[in-house]
């Protein structure tokens, strides 16, 4: 079985994946990210690590073959299959009141990430306290050897995906990246699709 | 194609982007400082307001008044020091490492920086440092990690976080990505995670200044990365210094125009 959901631009979006289920995320016309957060749907107290992500695998971005971890140190997915190469999970999700500190204080009534995982998040019972480091799927951003590290733009084309096998049932949390103030989004924020499969 | 905006809203936002980009990457306006030179000097006499050694694999909290000093100072080598903190007035607000790598632009913390909460306000700022070897990226040891050394004694940080976070009334829910000082964790150009031991030496410290009322937690373990994660490390000293005025040419607080920004929405907060 197939279930399709387009989620438009600025949107959160939230569904269950069984464990063997697959999830591809789509990133239907190309530079938009794709702030994602995952939980273990019969326990939400563990939910996605990026650190341990990272440590468990070496290496400083999301690709195929990644394992993503849960805060209890378990598999929650594998990735199977990548079309765009790389994706961040170290520079978090945009908020109204971190665009103040980077982009300047007349930025504070603009739509955010947070807003939107803050609304989805309410109706599984959680609040802002459950909001954890997220991945950013579609969202390039380069870390260099001397630690500098930057917003580029995006490197994936309409179309690209993600594709991700449910190693135990999770729920999977989207805000359908706002952010027009640096190119994570080419400065104009799209509709992506979401399919799980199985 | 969809489009909602406006090629001229796109680049007129690209622009101011793009000159952001450019200050953030320079540090600027201010150089970097030097490290701070090893050994640590003595407190000023009365300045110490608390002072605790913490044994190799266990933990503590505590709680520092805006304005406090924390000095951490491991007794030896093996030492990596996981860190936590929350706002005591709302633990809501808590440290949040992806926007404090993000909006200094640069994942190498260290003197002159600072650490934001999930708020867009200062938590702490980084006043002595003498390694500026801190991982931001990838955690401390969990069970999984010390179970290789076949030691059933050997404690770990995700298990002390948990510990401590329930001693401050809190639970697994409130625990964040973690500080790990002194642990020289890099990125190298392939984007490999790389462990640079010539960062770090005998002596080190580094000095944390509260810049709101905050509970913390601190876990005292070796990192996983650490070649030698197997060892129980020496004992950790931890020393609250009493609030001093700030100088309105602060390091911290003038450094770049993100800290600035971050310290205004600090004063907003304040009312």
């Amino acid at each position: 079985m197939e279930q399709k959901f387009d989620i438009p631009a600025q949107k959160p979006w939230s569904g269950i994946v069984k464990k063997g289920q697959t999830i591809r995320i789509e990133d239907t016309y190309g530079q938009q990210a794709i702030d994602t957060i995952f939980y273990c749907a019969d326990d939400y107290t563990e939910r996605y690590s990026s650190q341990e992500t990272l440590r468990a695998q070496g290496s400083a971005y999301i690709t195929t073959g990644s394992k993503v971890m849960s805060t209890e140190g378990r598999v929650m997915l594998t990735v199977l299959a990548d079309t765009s190469g790389r994706h961040d999970t170290s520079a978090g999700c945009c908020s109204c009141e971190s665009n103040t500190v980077r982009f300047g204080h007349e930025t504070l009534y603009q739509h955010a990430c947070r807003e939107n995982f803050i609304l989805e998040l309410g109706r599984y019972g959680m609040t802002k306290r459950d909001i954890v480091a997220n991945i950013n799927f579609f969202m390039n951003v380069p870390i260099s050897a001397n630690g500098a590290m930057t917003v580029d733009d995006g490197i994936s084309a309409p179309g690209d995906h993600v594709e991700m096998r449910a190693e135990m049932d999770v729920l999977c949390v989207i805000s359908n990246c706002p952010q027009i103030n640096n190119p994570c989004n080419g400065f104009d924020p799209t509709p992506i699709r979401v399919v799980i499969e199985g | 194609m969809y489009t909602h905006r406006t090629a001229e809203q796109i680049a007129a936002d690209r622009q101011r982007y793009e000159e952001h980009q450019r200050i953030g990457l320079e540090f600027s306006p201010k150089t970097p400082p030097n490290p701070s030179l090893r050994p640590a000097p003595e407190p000023d006499t009365g300045s110490v307001a608390m002072s605790r050694s913490v044994p190799g694999g266990w933990y503590t909290t505590l709680h520092l008044a805006k304005g406090e000093v924390l000095r951490l100072v491991p007794q030896g080598p093996v030492s990596a020091v996981a860190l936590a903190a929350w706002s005591s007035a709302d633990t809501t607000e808590r440290m949040n490492l992806p926007d404090t790598v993000k909006l200094q632009w640069t994942t190498e913390l260290k003197k002159g920086r600072v650490v934001f909460s999930d708020m867009g306000r200062v938590m702490l700022s980084i006043v002595e440092d003498s390694s500026g070897a801190h991982d931001a990226l990838t955690g401390g040891s969990t069970p999984a990690t010390v179970a290789q050394y076949g030691d059933p004694n050997l404690r770990n940080t995700r298990d002390n976080m948990v510990l401590a976070a329930a001693k401050l009334g809190l639970d697994r829910r409130d625990l964040m990505p973690l500080l790990n000082l002194f642990a020289p964790v890099r990125v190298d150009a392939k984007g490999q995670f790389v462990w640079r031991s010539g960062m770090i030496g005998d002596a080190d410290w580094v000095e944390l200044r509260a810049e709101m009322d905050l509970s913390v937690a601190l876990s005292n373990c070796p990192h996983p990365s650490d070649p030698r994660a197997g060892e129980v490390p020496a004992p950790l000293d931890v020393i609250k210094i009493k609030a001093v005025p700030v100088p309105p040419d602060d390091l911290c607080r003038t450094a770049t125009p993100e800290a600035q920004r971050g310290f205004e929405n600090n004063a907003k907060a304040e009312g």
